[in-house]
């Protein structure tokens, strides 16, 4: 996600982000130090060499004599093996810091999304997330390593210059010296353009990236809606906007560069022209004034590094507000303090006792949003074991309902007791730990099938794998893979059809063992054999423990111990199969409309109004 | 050879603006060697009293001699601001028409390969693996315009330099020139050296960033499992460890550079001092002057780092020509034949007849074996099987995805493989098993901001696609950006926009395949009985699992393997053992448990 930059341009340094940022130094105090110290001394070295020639012209050539060069060549190699070990230094350091911080951030930032709650998900798309933890953080921490480097850099040199430049002649260096602030104006004016631009650049690229991937991914949607041409012209537009932003960028650099030069040349003039009069008077040596002049050609290194560190610090805060928004994002459910002080601190990896699995909702309301009521007033009661369906129309609640079971959220008001404790005063890992969840899109990880069945018992045995495999009839399949259950699935789980991948799905939660069961429309779209399987494999699985279905299909529904109908996130009629059938409702209404054949009744005329909406 | 040419190809436009940035550069480079001996000049024989010689002399006289100018020393500098603006103009021409070239080079590769991936076969498009692909059109494009745009001006500004300041030097002291370029090669060998040496190690980097970040793609899309499972401690374990083995191979590249940067920096700084103390050797013995020896050491300071550049440049260029290649051989995949402006163009009214076609992927591997048969305008033709049995093989030889050799398939008589793609596709819709939104507004994806599609006619498509009242309870309604930064649409949404999406071109034959899967039965009845209202005339041919979606088309097929075992009417496909009436049963003993509760 990139910030809109023409925001950032007008914004000024928030310090309280900067100051969290560098609190993340803290660990790492030492390298710090050793970069300040080197680049100290790497600008001392890089405004002493010009004294070099300055001290060989007044002294060894003036005076015509080659005495003491071998001291200055030793002198002069001494300070360059210096100078490279400093540069050396900083760059280990720098370099170093910036991918130890980096991890660090990282890191907590990957902690942190594994506790936040569903709802933070909900808030933020995945693809942001994402960047957050990678690019985002990459940049934020390039800036605060390398920006020390460079500002450590930028203000020790235009010291050291000056310094310099004041003990060899006040009046020349006063001249000389009016350029800066010019300098530095016109940096920071071009820098933040500079960045601005490239910075659009950059945006329009990753539109470029994103419309290239479109265009590969879609190529058969667009050929087989003919819609190639208009495509072309719309991608011609996006690098269009591509060139027009990078050229702006070069030609604001390209403008800038000659600019700052030609000001170092006119402090050069400066110098030649104050100089040159004063070596007539014999004020100043020759040497003094090649000194001032190569001092006055490097004068805008420094201060157009100054400039472009004030521009990325403008430029990359954003990253780090982002970043920060994450790592101190609010953890809606958590365990609360009573709680942790009971049972401990109780984390994903520390084994749980079992839950018998009786839930019971007492006046569960639920919003996902303000004023949007999903459940009003809700109440249920399932025994240890027990099957309970849900049917009703896309958006009534059914979800909502489980992932309240799950204490994926928690109700806004009521409460959910699970074996008759309100389980908030129950360790969220309990809960978690006892469930079994499939979704209506199976997920597997890259790796074999035999790391994605055992993915939530890691110390399963490979005989429990293969047993839960077989029980759900997917043994026979994945035998038929060249490496049996060391079949690697590769990313995003090609090679294997949606129906298997359900079937494996089904199998690594058997081997979790769990005593609550969700299945969230798990069987799709599949063919009516495939079909079959998954569901005698759920119908296995279901057995004995208490369970949460939801689905379209009757022949799943069916033999659930009890059957919700829900509509509007209530329960509009409840009970067996036979008895919902005999109540002629809603229920009754939806399963024989569903397979009467429809072209007798309503042929032309407009369906019945059902309220379905996705 | 070839790769010449494409390189040619990616100037076309823009050769006036690339030569035009090179030559400005030369002339850039030239005045700033000018500016810089014209403060040797200065030095020398202004304020010191060595007598100028040729040019020198006649531009002191120029400016009233000597005399004159000692006692008005900002003259000099008014010259020499006057050259090193004339030096700005000109770098600041070069780097724009630089930038103009290289951006529209940049262009040219974007839109050629996007052009070609738009008209590629379909057997390319299906075959080719989006990551590779998407690589070669981003970091080998911009290796490529690197190279072209940047890298290769470097290089000649280098070779410019060069020559140009070794051309000066030389008039003015040849030991000193020797001594100026004793350490040249050593810098640009190691730069050369090390640059090949480092890019492997960035190829571990990268590596290893990309195993973590699939392991934090995984857990964010994957985030419900690792909830459910509470398997977030093995997550953050899985993260940390890759997240340090990504950090450990980017520390093996900085103490590289390091050691690069330190060590080369020091032999550039020896250089420097080779030239100074050489100077003072030769001026001490009165060869050459103190100005010169500025203009010396200013000039070898100015080589120095486009030298060291310069073996990069060669160290890279190798990856260049690699990439170069890798775009090269997008470029010359198949181009789908018969889109241009050939072929038929005639009035399509909806017959459609299959003879004899089989159809081969692959030698000798048949998916389609014999397939005939043949509906009329306005009729409706349904077809079950498997998955893997061949249905959408066939749908997609009807729209001309595939190209058939074995039999004839035609279109109101006319044979299918005459008629114009473009033409055939806007006239037989076809809704695919996986339909693709692009990630545009629910509207753009509906109507292509086409002029002539107006807002009844896409209302009346999502009303026939019953997605309508779905697409209005969005916040944003039909502006609603679909995908990552707008509203993330249900399977079922997906697949009714795309199915409005083809209804909007009026075909005159309308293709499903498997397009009512994610949508719930009622749904599914509305959007038939839609269709037949609305598109009573239009030829429908349906793909299903669902008994009740074929139940009243005109034709069934039945195909097992690649082969129609079966055809005929819902009524006459019940009355025999098949695979049609078992599939039948099972769904239907939904239906007698619905009648046993009763
Ligand atoms: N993450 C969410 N954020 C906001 N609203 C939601 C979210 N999930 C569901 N809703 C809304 O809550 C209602 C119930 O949805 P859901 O429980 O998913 O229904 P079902 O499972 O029956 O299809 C719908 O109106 C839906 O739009
Ligand atoms: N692009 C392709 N290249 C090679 N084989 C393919 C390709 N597409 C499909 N097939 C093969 O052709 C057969 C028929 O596939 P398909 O027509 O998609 O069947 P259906 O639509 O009935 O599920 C399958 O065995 C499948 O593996
Ligand atoms: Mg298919």
């Amino acid at each position: 996600m990139e910030e809109d930059n023409r925001e950032i341009f007008n914004k000024n340094i928030d310090l309280k982000m900067w100051k969290k940022a560098i609190k993340y130094l803290a660990k790492y105090m030492n390298h710090v130090i050793g970069i300040v110290i080197a680049m100290i001394i790497n600008a001392a070295t890089d405004a002493a060499l010009p004294l070099f020639t300055e001290y060989a012209i007044d002294n060894f050539i003036a005076y015509k004599t080659t005495e003491g060069l071998g001291l200055f060549i030793i002198l002069y190699v001494l300070l360059l093996i210096l100078k490279g070990m400093t540069i050396y230094t900083f760059i280990y350091l720098a370099d170093k810091l910036w991918h130890l911080v980096s991890h660090d951030i990282r890191v907590d930032g990957f902690k942190k999304l594994q506790e936040l709650s569903f709802s933070y998900y909900d808030r933020n798309a995945t693809g942001s997330l994402f960047t957050r933890v990678t690019s985002d953080v990459g940049r934020l921490t390039g800036i605060i390593s390398w920006g020390l480097v460079d500002m450590i850099w930028a203000i020790s040199m235009i010291i050291m210059m000056t310094v310099y430049m004041f003990m060899k002649n006040v009046k020349i260096t006063l001249v000389v010296l009016t350029v800066i602030p010019i300098l530095a104006v016109i940096s920071v004016f071009f820098q933040k353009r500079i960045l601005f631009y490239s910075r659009e650049a950059r945006r329009y690229n990753s539109i470029i990236t994103g419309a290239f991937s479109e265009g590969i991914q879609g190529a058969t949607t667009s050929k087989t809606l003919v819609r190639e041409e208009s495509h072309i012209s719309d991608f011609e537009k996006k690098t269009d906007d591509m060139r027009t932003a990078s050229i702006k960028t070069a030609v604001y650099s390209g403008l800038f560069f000659p600019i700052v030069s030609v000001l170092g040349i006119i402090g050069t003039s400066l110098a030649i022209w104050q100089g040159g009069v004063m070596i007539l008077g014999e004020v100043i040596t020759v040497g003094t004034l090649t000194l001032f002049i190569s001092y006055t050609l490097q004068f805008f290194h420094p201060v157009n590094d100054m400039a472009r560190i004030f521009a990325r610090f403008q430029f990359s805060q954003a990253a780090g507000e982002r970043i920060m928004a994450l790592l101190e994002a609010d953890i809606d459910i958590k365990d609360s303090d009573e709680v942790i002080e009971k049972y401990g601190n109780i984390t994903s990896d520390m084994p749980v006792p079992k839950l018998k699995g009786s839930i019971r909702f007492e006046n569960v309301s639920f919003r996902y949003k303000e004023g949007e009521k999903v459940l009003d007033t809700f109440n249920l009661s399932v025994e240890p074991g027990q099957c309970i369906a849900l049917v009703g129309e896309t958006g009534s609640g059914k979800t909502t309902i489980v992932n309240l079971t799950c204490r994926f959220y928690e109700p806004t008001e009521g409460t959910i007791y699970i074996d008759g404790q309100d389980y908030k005063t129950i360790p969220l890992m309990y809960i978690h730990k006892n469930l079994g969840y499939m979704l209506q899109a199976p997920h597997l990880f890259s790796g074999t099938i035999m790391d994605n069945i055992r993915y939530g018992r890691e110390d399963a045995t490979e005989e429990e794998v293969i047993n839960a495999a077989k029980m759900v009839e997917a043994h026979d399949f994945i035998m038929k893979f060249e490496n049996g259950y060391n079949h690697v699935i590769s990313k995003g789980g090609g090679g294997i059809s949606t129906g298997q991948k359900q079937l494996i799905c089904i199998a690594r939660a058997i081997v979790n063992d769990p005593c609550i069961f969700v299945l969230d429309e798990a069987t799709s779209s599949v063919d009516t054999q495939t079909e079959k399987a998954v569901q005698r494999a759920i119908s296995k699985v279901l057995h004995n423990r208490t369970s949460f279905v939801v689905a379209h299909r009757l022949s799943t529904i069916r033999e659930a111990d009890r059957i919700l109908v829900i509509d509007k996130g209530k329960v509009i009629e409840q009970g067996s199969h036979e008895e919902l059938m005999k109540l002629k409702g809603h229920y009754h209404n939806l399963y024989t409309s569903q397979f009467i054949d429809d072209s007798n009744k309503d042929l032309f005329g407009t369906p019945e109004p059902l309220p379905v909406e996705d | 050879m070839k790769k010449y040419r494409l390189l040619k190809q990616f100037l076309r436009g823009n050769k006036a603006a690339y030569i035009a940035g090179i030559v400005f550069m030369i002339i850039a480079q030239l005045l700033s060697l000018v500016n810089t001996f014209i403060i040797g000049v200065v030095i020398d024989s202004v304020i010191g009293d060595i007598l100028p010689e040729g040019i020198a002399y006649k531009g002191l006289q120029l400016l009233g001699g000597k005399e004159h100018l000692m006692h008005n020393l900002w003259i000099c500098g008014l010259v020499l601001v006057f050259f090193s603006a004339f030096e700005g103009v000109f770098m600041f021409l070069s780097r724009k028409y630089s930038a103009i070239a290289g951006e529209g080079i940049a262009k040219n590769i974007r839109m050629d390969l996007y052009e070609h991936l738009q008209n590629s076969t379909y057997l390319y498009n299906t075959s080719i693996k989006t990551g590779d692909i998407m690589q070669r059109c981003t970091s080998d494009l911009e290796t490529v315009r690197n190279f072209l745009a940047t890298q290769f001006q470097d290089l000649i500004k280098c070779i410019v330099l060069i020559v140009a300041s070794v051309s000066v030097m030389q008039k003015v002291n040849t030991d000193l020139t020797l001594a100026g370029f004793s350490l040249m090669p050593i810098i640009v060998l190691g730069a050369f050296f090390f640059f090949r040496y480092v890019s492997k190690k960035f190829l571990l980097a990268d590596e290893a960033e990309g195993v973590m970040s699939t392991v934090i793609e995984e857990n964010l899309s994957g985030m419900r499992i690792v909830r459910s499972c509470a398997t977030q401690s093995r997550e953050i374990e899985k993260f940390i460890a890759s997240s340090l083995d990504y950090r450990n191979k980017d520390l093996k590249i900085t103490v590289a550079f390091a050691w690069y940067w330190g060590l080369s920096d020091a032999i550039c700084q020896l250089q420097i001092g080779v030239v100074l103390v050489t100077g003072i050797i030769l001026a001490v013995k009165g060869e050459i002057t103190v100005g010169m020896l500025t203009v010396f050491m200013t000039y070898v300071h100015n080589l120095i780092w486009p030298i060291r550049g310069m073996g990069r440049v060669l160290g890279d260029m190798g990856k260049a020509s690699v990439s170069l290649g890798r775009i090269q051989e997008v470029l010359e995949a198949p181009r789908e034949p018969g889109r241009d402006d050939t072929g038929l163009t005639p009035k399509i009214e909806g017959n459609i007849s299959f003879e004899n076609v089989s159809y081969e992927y692959t030698d000798g591997n048949e998916v389609l074996k014999d397939i005939s048969f043949s509906i009329g305008k306005g009729e409706t033709l349904a077809i079950l099987g498997k998955t893997g049995s061949g249905k959408s093989t066939l749908l997609h030889l009807l729209v001309g995805l595939l190209p058939y050799e074995k039999g004839s398939i035609k279109v109101d008589g006319i044979e299918l493989g005459e008629i114009n793609k473009r033409h055939l596709r806007k006239n037989i819709g076809i809704v695919l098993q996986e339909p693709f939104l692009f990630s545009k507004t629910i509207k753009e994806n509906i109507s292509d901001n086409n002029p002539d599609i107006t807002d009844a006619d896409i209302e009346k498509a999502t009303s026939i696609a019953s997605v309508d009242r779905a697409i209005r309870n969005f916040e944003k309604g039909y502006d609603t950006m679909v995908g990552e930064k707008g509203v993330t649409l249900s399977g079922g949404q997906r697949q009714r926009v795309a199915i409005a999406r083809t209804l909007i071109g009026n075909c005159k034959v309308l293709i499903f395949d498997d397009s009512l899967s994610a949508v719930d039965m009622q749904t599914d009845k509305e959007i038939r009985n839609a269709l037949r209202k609305h598109c009573a005339d239009t030829t429908t041919i349906l793909i299903s699992h669902r008994i009740n979606t074929l139940r009243q088309a005109d034709l069934i097929l039945v195909m097992e393997d690649g082969r129609i075992t079966d055809r005929g009417t819902h009524d006459e496909l019940i009355q025999r053992e098949g695979l049609y009436k078992q599939v039948y049963d099972m769904q239907s003993c939904v239906l007698d448990m619905a009648k046993a509760g009763e």
